[in-house]
Parts: C-alpha cells; sequence; structure tokens
C-alpha cells in the first residue's frame, strides 16, 4: 500500500528565501529575421551617402543610385535580357549535363564496389583542376562555339555534384538498408525508395554548391570568349572604365545567384519536408 | 515453422564472437538470448535472419510457414529503422509495395496492423512527432503486416524509457499470446527475457557458447500475476548467477580495449 503525504507548500520559516540566479542565456542559435535586410539597407544607405557627398570618386566606386540607373537603362534597351538569356543558356545547359552525368557517377560509386575504386581515384585526382584551365583545351577540342563554355560549367559541376552524391549515398543509415533487406524488398527499390531520399539532403547541398560553380565558371568563360552573356559584358564595361555598368552586371549576377539559392531552398522544402 | 541454429560460428578478422552455436526455436515459441555485452547475440540474430553469413555453420527453417506469410522471419529493430520521409502508414507498407499484394487487400493488412498497435490515429504523422514507444510501435505494425512466422526482435526495448518498456512489454505478451507466432528476443534485461520467452539461451562471454538453455516454468498468463513475482525475481536472480562472473570479466575487457 502506497504512504500518500499530502501536497506541499512553501515552507514559512522565519529565514528570509532569494530566488535561484537564471546562468543559461546565451550561447543559442538564431537571430533576428529582419536583422540581415537592416544591416544590408545601412551600407546601402552609408555607401549611397559616400557617393553622393563625394568622398569616393564615382569612377572608383559608383554610388548605389547610379548603378539602379544602369541597371533600369539596360532592361529598357533589352540589352539585359540579351546578356542574361545567353549566361542561363549555358548555365543551365551545362549544369544538366553535368549533373546528369555526377548522379549517375555518385550513385555508381555510392553503390558498387568496383565503381568506387575507379571512380573515387579519377575524381581524387581531376577534381581539384580549375576547369576554366580546361577551357583552351576544351575550344581546341570543340571550336569556338557554345560547346566549350558549356563543358566547361557541366565538367565543373559534374565533379561536385558526383562528390555530393556518393557522400550522400554513404551517409544513408545502414540500418535503414538493413531493414530493407530483411523484408526481401529488390535492390531497385531500395535505391529508390531508401537510398535516394536518404541521400537527397547530401544531393541538395551538393546543388548549392554546384549553382555557385556553374556561375562562376560561366562569367570566366564569357570572359575568355563570349560576345554576349553577363561575363562578356562585365569584361566589356571594365575595358570601358564604365563602372556603374560592371556593377550592374555585377548586381545582376548576385540576384541571379539569390535567385537560384531560393529556388533551391523551395526545393528543399518540398522534398525535405519530413526532416 | 521452426528455426535451427546449427554449429554456428562467426568472427569478425581475427575476433571469434561466436563459438558452435546450436538451439532450435520451435513454431510458435519464444526463445531468448541473453549474455554478457560483446558475446555475439545480435551478431547471432542477424545470422538467423540471413543478414550475416555465418563463418561457419547456418541457420535453417523445418516446416512451411503459416498460410499467407509473407516473411517468415521478420525483424523488429532496436533503433527501430524507420524511413524518416514515410509516414506511419507508408512505413507499414513499405515492406508489402513488392509482395504482389492489391491495393485492397494492402490496405487492410495496413488498417490490421495499425489497428492491432494502436497507431490508426496516427497513421499520417511522421517518425519525428512520435515518441520512442510509438516508434517502435510502428516497428512492431511493419513487423505485423508481413504476418511473420518468427519475429526476430534485437534489444526492442532498451532504447526506450522504463514506462514504455512496461507498455511495450504487455503489447508483446499480448500479440505472442496465442502461438501463432514465434520469436528470438536478444536482449540484456533479464527481467525481459524471464517474461516473455518460454525459454532463455544463455550465452557465454565472447566467443559466445551456450552455456545453459533454461525452460521458465510458467505460462506467460501466469507470469502477469502478482503470484509469480517471487518465483520470477528468483529466476531472474538464477539467471543472473549464471552470466554475472562473465558480464564482469566483459566489462573489463571491453574497458582494456
Amino acid at each position: 500500500m502506497l504512504d500518500r503525504a499530502p501536497p506541499e507548500a512553501k515552507d514559512q520559516s522565519a529565514e528570509a528565501t532569494r530566488p535561484v540566479a537564471f546562468r543559461g542565456a546565451g550561447f543559442t542559435s538564431g537571430g533576428s529575421r529582419y536583422s540581415g535586410w537592416i544591416a544590408l539597407a545601412l551600407v546601402i544607405a552609408i555607401w549611397q551617402l559616400a557617393g553622393s557627398a563625394g568622398w569616393v570618386n564615382p569612377l572608383f566606386l559608383p554610388a548605389p543610385s547610379a548603378i539602379a540607373v544602369a541597371i533600369t537603362k539596360l532592361a529598357t534597351s533589352g540589352a539585359l535580357w540579351q546578356h542574361l538569356s545567353w549566361s542561363i543558356m549555358r548555365i543551365g545547359t551545362g549544369w544538366i549535363i553535368g549533373t546528369a552525368a555526377g548522379v549517375v557517377v555518385g550513385f555508381a560509386i555510392g553503390l558498387s564496389t568496383m565503381a568506387r575504386g575507379v571512380g573515387i581515384t579519377f575524381i581524387s585526382a581531376l577534381f581539384p583542376i580549375p576547369k576554366i584551365a580546361l577551357l583552351p583545351l576544351l575550344i581546341l577540342w570543340l571550336g569556338i562555339g557554345e560547346e566549350p563554355k558549356i563543358a566547361t560549367i557541366a565538367l565543373g559541376v559534374f565533379f561536385s555534384t558526383a562528390i555530393s552524391v556518393y557522400s550522400g549515398v554513404d551517409a544513408v543509415p545502414r540500418n535503414l538498408i538493413r531493414m530493407a533487406q530483411s523484408f526481401n524488398v529488390p535492390f531497385h527499390a531500395i535505391v529508390r525508395r531508401v537510398i535516394w531520399p536518404g541521400a537527397l539532403p547530401s544531393i541538395l547541398a551538393g546543388f548549392r554548391i554546384t549553382a555557385s560553380v556553374a556561375l562562376l565558371l560561366v562569367v570566366s568563360a564569357e570572359m575568355i570568349g563570349a560576345q554576349y552573356g553577363i561575363g562578356a559584358f562585365v569584361l566589356q564595361a571594365g575595358n570601358l572604365m564604365q563602372t556603374d555598368q560592371l556593377l550592374a552586371g555585377v548586381v545582376i549576377l548576385s540576384l541571379f545567384g539569390l535567385a537560384v539559392g531560393k529556388l533551391i531552398n523551395l526545393l528543399e522544402t518540398r522534398l525535405l519536408h519530413w526532416r | 515453422m521452426d528455426l535451427i541454429a546449427d554449429h554456428i560460428s562467426h568472427r569478425f578478422g581475427a575476433l571469434d564472437v561466436l563459438d558452435d552455436v546450436s538451439f532450435t526455436v520451435r513454431a510458435g515459441e519464444v526463445v531468448a538470448i541473453v549474455g554478457p555485452s560483446g558475446c555475439g547475440k545480435s551478431t547471432l540474430l542477424s545470422i538467423l535472419g540471413g543478414l550475416l553469413r555465418p563463418s561457419k555453420g547456418g541457420a535453417e527453417l523445418r516446416g512451411a510457414p503459416p498460410a499467407g506469410s509473407l516473411n517468415p522471419l521478420t525483424f523488429v529493430f532496436q533503433d527501430f529503422a524507420l524511413l524518416p520521409w514515410n509516414t506511419v502508414e507508408e512505413n507499414v507498407a513499405f515492406p508489402l509495395l513488392h509482395t504482389g499484394l492489391g491495393a485492397g487487400e494492402r490496405r487492410a493488412v495496413i488498417d490490421d496492423a495499425l489497428r492491432r498497435t494502436g497507431l490508426t490515429d496516427f497513421r499520417a504523422a511522421y517518425p519525428k512527432q512520435l515518441s520512442g514507444g510509438m516508434r517502435q510501435r510502428v516497428g512492431i505494425a511493419r513487423a505485423l503486416a508481413v504476418r511473420p512466422a518468427i519475429l526476430l526482435m534485437d534489444e526492442p526495448l532498451s532504447a526506450l524509457d522504463s514506462q514504455t518498456r512496461e507498455l511495450l512489454m504487455e503489447d508483446f505478451v499480448g500479440l505472442l499470446a496465442d502461438g501463432a507466432m514465434g520469436a528470438v528476443y536478444v536482449t540484456h534485461n533479464l527481467e525481459e527475457a524471464v517474461r516473455l520467452a518460454d525459454r532463455v539461451v544463455v550465452l557465454s562471454r565472447r566467443p559466445g557458447r551456450i552455456r545453459e538453455i533454461v525452460t521458465i516454468p510458467m505460462t506467460r498468463a501466469q507470469r502477469g500475476t502478482a503470484d509469480a513475482r517471487g518465483a520470477m525475481a528468483a529466476l531472474q536472480g538464477e539467471l543472473w548467477s549464471l552470466i554475472r562472473k562473465e558480464a564482469i570479466d566483459a566489462e573489463r575487457e571491453v574497458q582494456h580495449a
């Protein structure tokens, strides 16, 4: 039989009490939702003030308003869309080719011992090479058209994708694979229903990296050999000392990168909602 | 259907893990495997379930599985092994997707498994939304869905708190009550072994050999009564006396490793 005690009230003894001091503040992640935007607005305001007050030479650093005017002019003249569409075409084609090949090779390395032995050796040897250094060779092989630029982007995307895919496959908890095997689930279904979704966080993280790599490579490739494209436009503006145009191109690249980042965020929200 | 461990020995590299282990799990029987840490209990279960190829000997089946059994030897895992991207219902459906069952039949099997484990109201939840006990219930529902002849349970309660363990143990007792399904129950918890098993296989420290096979001289229904507590405590004491010294030696070995 349980010996039940009555509920206890605070002890009313004569001695004074004091609250236990709180010591758990700080060291927590997270921050204000708007702090980043406020900081950005502040930097732009100071930059504008510096330009308007004549503290900096507009040739070296045009004011944000001048850059905005340059972007508006580019947009209304149609030049912006012409350059942007060429860059998007190159990035899109190169990224899709590099990603498709990287996913296939990454899965092969992740799933096959033999492919792993061969694949990792080649990837380790070739991954560190700056892909833009191969552009002259690719021009020699593929001609001076779009192919070498697209191939450069595809190569850059391929290696990062392959690495993120096989890392993702490796990171799939082995207990889930053993569980599926214990129910006699066929190999192809284990790949589709266990390994693919398990590797997806790593694959999408890889997409974020390869989107930046593609942007970097398209600008570099366009600077080396293109008439149209944001990289070519930035180079031409620089050669003509049109720094407002140059920075307009840089801002457009930044916005493009942000848009791709948002797209990947959306993909993650949709595909990784279970996390 | 009987499951036979036939002179199973296993080694990982230079490390002998199991040495000549033989016993039979008869149809509908619950056999617990206990022993000191590192004695190869989980390795033995993996071999019995066909997930690991032994160095010597093997696991064999005798007799036909029950009619309608889709996976006669079915695991319940210590860490639940649920697909985090699937809902409770999808996790239970997972082993049925490649069995040739029609959609209607599959739905009926899933509904039945969810009902038996009290998960009907949680079918749309994701594993991360569930407590440890509820996650293990999903693991049990998934196992029940394939109508196993023998459940292979690898410390299924060890990741849970004591209250949840108690509740799930009651569930296990209920599920195994009619003898339609047998089980091999690996545990380090002697109370669980005595509560659930018909026989307890006691392994020695590594390399695991069979030290004793102890029969529990009570039905599971009797063990749930207050009168049986003294006898069960005595059985636990006897089992503990069998493995105590080896458990101490194994513990020291692990610490020195």
